[in-house]
């Protein structure tokens, strides 16, 4: 019969083994940032969002779906759980003033939607970045898209 | 912020004082003063609060002063809502097939060659057949009138652009990107004239309405028909205006004169 203190010793002894043992490995994987593609974590405008960040986490699906039909169908338009204002204060101009495109890792929401395997569909018709007079939106413009050559009668678009 | 100002405030003068309240009421009085101001600020409903039915958005249109070959509101309604003409999207799909929120039609009667045009847009119907015949409830008519299609529950069968007796509905076919924040659209949905809802709901008036003023044509009039004492029911209680297809008795929001 082993005793507790003795089952203590050996226990804490394999710890220190496998935690030594296996050190090499997982500091090339925090090296490598790891094999799970973690979220970035995207500078937001404000300092302090409409709820704490756990809560956020974890319904921010159930806010802005409850607030889409206020809005949609009542035309409530309060800006506290609006998908408009969480663009606005999380997608932040990049270095050279471009917005981050939602396909990349850089834009807040498909950062951690990458992470937690989520498609949305969210930004197949709402806008990803707020407006404004961002450099890529007027070069976009521009650069002039096929349309204006065919129907030069109604004039540009320009912002 | 009010409470920072406060000191600030009892630290003027009384004179100072006076002075302010007598340039504000001065200000709220030049407001008021055409009729205008004063029922587009009575229009603005606060944010949390839910449309009613006690208003009912519509339109007149005067086509006695819409321009020939004008397409100011058709230009205005594409640059507000991000479709069509300029816009990046639908660069595959035929020139019949493109987003179409207001278009404007030539009119020209066969007998006496008397020719005229107006704009079409989404009727805005009291009773709407796009509505009727929405397998999913996402065409819905909202309480303050206006006619839309919540594009979260939209399938894309495209029943209601089939049922529109005004040709009004356009359906998506691309994939879009770059969408205005406040008039999101996307492939496989319908879309149509929302009576630029995200203005109207803050008190202004739509955008083709605004152009058409801008261009100093004044062709179409917006406002609440269930208010006696806006311009547009003043106006449409003295003159003669034509429904498209009253036949339908759809009891439509957009009336019509000189057709």
């Amino acid at each position: 019969m082993i005793s507790l203190a003795k089952w203590s010793r050996l226990l804490a002894l394999a710890v220190v083994a496998f935690v030594l043992l296996t050190a090499p490995a997982r500091a090339e994987e925090e090296a490598e940032g790891g094999r799970v593609p973690m979220p970035n974590e995207v500078e937001a405008k404000g300092k302090q969002c409409v709820q704490p960040t756990d809560v956020m986490r974890r319904n921010h699906m159930q806010f802005i779906l409850h607030h889409r039909d206020e809005t949609m169908h009542k035309g409530i338009r309060t800006k506290q759980y609006s998908l408009k204002e969480c663009i606005n204060c999380h997608v932040q101009p990049k270095a050279d003033g471009s917005y981050p495109s939602i396909h990349t890792k850089e834009h807040f929401c498909n950062s951690c939607h990458t992470y937690a395997a989520v498609h949305i569909d969210c930004f197949e018709c709402h806008a990803t970045h707020p407006v404004g007079n961002a450099s890529d939106v007027a070069a976009k413009t521009e650069t002039g898209p096929q349309s204006m050559d065919k129907a030069p009668a109604a004039g540009g678009m320009a912002q | 912020m009010n409470e920072q100002q406060t000191p600030a405030t009892e630290g003027c003068s009384s004179s100072r004082r006076n002075f302010l309240t007598g340039a504000i009421a001065t200000v709220a009085g030049v407001a008021v003063a055409p009729g205008i101001s004063l029922i587009s600020l009575a229009q603005a409903r606060p944010a949390d609060e839910a449309v009613s039915k006690d208003t009912r958005w519509g339109m007149l249109i005067d086509t006695s002063k819409c321009a020939d070959g004008c397409t100011d509101c058709v230009t205005a309604c594409a640059k507000e809502n991000g479709w069509g003409i300029g816009s990046t999207d639908e660069q595959h799909s035929a020139d019949t097939q493109r987003a179409q929120w207001i278009r404007k039609v030539d009119l020209r009667d066969k007998h006496t060659g008397y020719t005229h045009t107006l704009p079409m847009l989404c009727q805005h119907c009291e009773n709407p057949p796009c509505v009727d015949v929405c397998p999913t409830g996402a065409s819905f008519r909202r309480a303050d009138g206006i006619v839309l299609v919540d594009k979260h529950i939209c399938i894309g069968c495209r029943y209601c652009m089939m049922a529109c007796p005004y040709k009004a509905r356009s359906f998506v076919h691309e994939v879009l990107e770059d969408q205005k924040p406040y008039a999101p659209r996307g492939k496989g949905t319908v879309e149509s004239c929302t009576f630029c809802v995200h203005r109207t709901d803050a008190g202004r008036t739509p955008a083709c309405v605004e152009a058409c003023a801008v261009g100093d044509h004044h062709a179409m009039l917006f406002g609440d028909l269930n208010d006696p004492r806006s311009e547009l029911s003043q106006r449409l209680s003295k003159e003669a205006s034509t429904q498209v297809r009253a036949d339908l008795g759809l009891n439509v929001g957009v009336r019509y004169q000189g057709i």
